[in-house]
């Protein structure tokens, strides 16, 4: 009846984890309490679960990505604090099947569920107002993606009480994810939770791509964009590109697994070369679908914040087209030790250390647009600063390990492991940090508190610091990832300096999560009334903060680069205009969530073997396609009074403040 | 279309009829790029297989186990139905309704015909004791073929969707868009099919 599930699937026997479940349950319930308390439930449910307002919808997202980055985060604690004394004589007290499942977690939660949706999240509260758009192409579609990562996010959080998550690391890779010698829900748990989630992000590449070719406003050719959204662009295309194989690719291991089939097994031809090729093919560009929109970030936050045009906005232009490429034809690198042969990874050396370049140049475009610039050191061109430095030292470290016979030295050591944390951390969590800064105003309609912002920058920078750089130096003294215990009295002194950066991360963390809280409790000081809070240049910043949920009453019409700042310079922006129309908008509808929801259940039945309710949650899943397929009912027009209301009431406001 | 967009017409009607016009381009772009990538989830099975095509591991190869003219006779009946959704489509440009279901029909029962067929040829393996789980080369077979099966089946449900709701709303501006769409998915899979069919079998066999 019920598969594999019993009340056995619950490990009450493992303090830590009963008490990160009783804690997830208490914060549901006082959520949900609240909820009821202030009769909230309504409004969540009109204005912000069904809605398909790209806005709100990033908002959702970038929630989730905080709460997930805590989770994550939490992983990445045990994990130092377990090195730091599992010594020796010294067990520390995660045992080993407890800590492969957390470094699995870690990799996975950080990459799947915390970075992915705040890019995505980001993306979805700017490129539609940058490029002038009234939505995205397809904001039902864009609701959809929505849920389907988010019924990713409740598999992934549901391991931890139910079941056990995978202890194959990130990647899972096969003989060992296969069934034989992980015969257990964990991979499965991955499988479901990645597949999932990874339709709603291929779903969201073709929406932005789309959007991004077919919605830009009047005289915006592609060499007028804003750089942020050209980086949206590029990410996208490597999103459609990659995203598929990981689909594949997960295919095939689940029918290995589930059809005793052999694809990677080894016995009977399996091959699990393949799956290591193919899982890198989407892995490497991953990698760039997150660091190409951090790049995106910090141009628009140092031409913001040196009050200048952009250096160089060509170069970068091709610079990220050519990373896009790039990031095709080098995922040999991760696995230089398999033994393709000298040719092979020589070829593949090469190919990693030319993306140097076109990085290069962009390092090169941001320092001089500060060249000579006015620099406001404001939270977010702090970030940017700590991001040039930190990523320029990743990336070196980088091109050392493109050099195979280095590689062969350093593979798999803790060396690696510095490097990834390097410019993810340095390049990807700085620039979505910075840009939520930086957009935070816009979205909320007023700034973020500065000195706090600025606490958690020092902390998270000093934090990184003292937590990967030693990791650098255990990596040459020859400790090897994934180690939840080691016999070597030299590496332990290096592993507490790490945990104390954890520690110090974690004050970061702190901060960032205080400074949202005083910020809001400051909200009527800190009101961004003109909606262009930092002197801006893209069209964003030409409505007020936040958007009216129809964007913009008038098409913007682009003669520059810089839009809004070509406008203000112009005298052409806050004008009243001769008069507003009606706005065609689509219909909230909650459809997306339906057919998430049949889709997490079809996961859920499928990890536990449960096939009758597989079968219910397929049918179901069908059913509401159609449904939605049958209904014409999508969408309305607003008034033009209402229009005219709302955009007087901003015009108004802007009027009185100056 | 909406009650409100009917309603406002009249006041509007130039507008409108662009807005619309660029909604369903849009729509069509969206999933001939979807398609795209629907491609190279392909092109990834059929990677897989290419590289274990010969990992018979003591099973049968290719050559033992395919019967040529059974596939051709499914190629051939899949090919026709792309020819006949083509008639549909061209029924369609001239807005004759009953023309288009009829041959949306028949473009039906010959898609049907072909998964039938596929059906037939797995259990004919299985019975015979070449299971997808007896070496790597019969998993990529089953694993590639079964996954444009499992294409066209969607394709079978869209189409009686599709029937249904031209039946209700005839020819409009929403339908047509769908007709569109769908033609692009039908051709698509035909498309794969004709490389499923070279790679595969002729290859496998010759």
């Amino acid at each position: 009846m019920f598969g594999k599930l019993s009340l056995e699937a619950v490990p009450y026997h493992e303090p830590i984890i009963m008490g990160a479940i009783g804690f997830i349950i208490l914060g549901g319930l006082a959520m949900a309490a609240a909820l009821t308390y202030f009769r909230k439930w309504g409004y969540l449910w009109k204005e912000w679960l069904t809605s398909v307002d790209h806005k709100r919808l990033g908002v959702m997202y970038i929630i989730v990505a905080m709460v997930m980055l805590l989770r994550g985060f939490a992983d990445a604690v045990m994990m130092r604090s377990q090195q730091a004394i599992a010594n020796g004589a010294n067990e520390g007290y995660l045992p080993p099947h407890h800590y492969d499942q957390i470094f699995t977690a870690h990799g996975v939660i950080m990459i799947f569920f915390m970075a992915m949706p705040f890019m995505i999240g980001l993306m979805n509260i700017v490129v539609p107002l940058q490029i002038g758009a009234r939505d995205v192409a397809f904001p039902f579609l864009n609701s959809l993606s929505f849920w389907l990562f988010f019924a990713g996010v409740v598999l992934v959080n549901l391991s931890l009480g139910l079941g056990e998550f995978a202890k194959t690391g990130w990647l899972a890779y096969p003989p060992l994810s296969g069934i034989k010698y992980s015969p257990g829900v964990g991979v499965d748990y991955y499988i479901w939770a990645l597949q999932i989630s990874g339709i709603g992000t291929l779903l969201t590449g073709v929406n932005f791509f789309v959007t991004i070719l077919k919605m830009r406003a009047p005289g915006m050719s592609l060499m007028k964009m804003p750089i942020f959204t050209w980086t949206i662009l590029v990410t996208a295309v490597l999103i459609m590109a990659a995203f598929p194989i990981l689909t594949a690719t997960l295919g095939l291991l689940t029918l290995d697994r589930y059809l005793e089939m052999h694809f990677f097994t080894n016995d009977l031809g399996g091959n699990m070369m393949m799956y290591v090729n193919l899982i890198w093919a989407w892995g490497h560009p991953e990698v760039y679908i997150l660091i190409l929109p951090a790049f995106g970030i910090f141009s628009e936050v140092t031409a913001t914040f040196c009050s200048k045009r952009l250096f160089g906005y060509t170069s970068m232009v091709y610079a990220t087209a050519a990373i896009g490429f790039l990031s095709f034809i080098v995922w040999l690198h991760h696995f230089f030790t398999m033994g393709a042969g000298g040719n092979v990874n020589a070829f593949f050396g090469i190919a990693t250390m030319v993306i140097s370049i076109p990085t290069g140049v962009k390092i090169f475009n941001w320092l001089f647009t500060m060249y000579q610039g006015r620099v406001r050191f404001t939270t977010p061109i702090l970030w940017t600063l700590g991001f040039l430095v930190t990523f320029s030292i990743g990336g070196m470290t980088g091109v050392l390990l493109a050099v195979p016979g280095a590689d062969f030295v350093l593979h798999n050591s803790l060396f690696l492991i510095a490097h990834f944390h390097n410019v993810i951390i340095g390049g990807v969590v700085f620039g979505y940090l910075a840009g939520f800064t930086y957009w935070f105003p816009k979205a909320f309609g007023f700034t973020l508190n500065e000195r706090l912002g600025k606490c958690a920058f020092w902390c998270w920078l000093v934090g990184f610091y003292f937590a990967f750089m030693p990791l650098y130096v255990l990596g040459f003294m020859g400790m090897t990832r994934r180690l939840n215990h080691y016999d070597n009295p030299e590496w332990q002194a290096y592993l507490i300096v790490a945990a104390i950066g954890a520690g110090i991360i974690a004050l970061g963390i702190g901060f960032q999560l205080l400074q949202i809280v005083v910020s809001v409790m400051q909200r009527h000081k800190n009101r961004d009334v003109t909606g262009d809070p930092w002197g801006a240049r893209t069209l964003e910043w030409s409505m007020s903060s936040p958007p009216p949920f129809y964007n913009f009453a008038h098409t913007p019409v682009v003669k520059e680069r810089d839009a809004f700042w070509d406008m203000k310079e112009n005298k052409d922006a806050y004008h009243t205009p001769q008069g507003y129309q009606k706005i065609h908008m689509p219909k909230n509808t909650a459809a997306g969530l339906t057919i998430s929801a049949f889709s997490l259940v079809i996961g859920f039945a499928l990890i536990w073997h449960i096939w009758w309710l597989a079968i219910v949650g397929t049918v179901g899943c069908l059913i509401s396609v159609i449904v939605r397929m049958f209904n014409d009912d999508i969408d309305y027009y607003v008034p033009a009074e209402e229009v005219e209301r709302i955009e007087s009431e901003h015009l108004k406001n802007i009027a009185n403040q100056a | 279309m909406s009650t409100e967009a009917v309603n406002n017409h009249d006041a509007h009607a130039h507008g409108h009829e662009h807005e619309h016009h660029d909604a369903s381009d849009m729509k069509v772009f969206g999933f001939w790029v979807y398609l795209m990538t629907d491609c190279i989830l392909f092109a990834t099975i059929f990677a897989t297989f290419a590289v274990l095509a010969n990992s018979y591991a003591g099973g049968p190869t290719g050559a033992e186990i395919f019967e040529l003219p059974f596939v051709l006779t499914e190629t051939m009946i899949l090919l026709v139905s792309s020819f006949t959704f083509g008639l549909a489509s061209i029924a369609g440009h001239h807005g004759k309704k009953s023309s288009v279901l009829g041959w949306l029909f028949v473009t039906f029962l010959l898609g049907l015909s072909f998964i039938i067929m596929e059906i037939y040829e797995f259990h004919h393996l299985i019975a015979e004791g070449f299971g997808p789980h007896n070496s790597a080369f019969l998993s990529a077979f089953f694993t590639l073929v079964g996954t444009h099966g499992l294409h066209v089946t969607c394709g079978l449900i869209w189409l009686v969707v599709m029937m249904v709701q031209i039946k209700k709303n005839g020819l409009d501006t929403n339908n047509n868009t769908r007709m569109m769409n769908l033609s692009l998915f039908w051709h698509f899979l035909d498309i794969i099919w004709i490389f499923v069919f070279t790679v595969v079998y002729l290859l496998g066999v010759l």
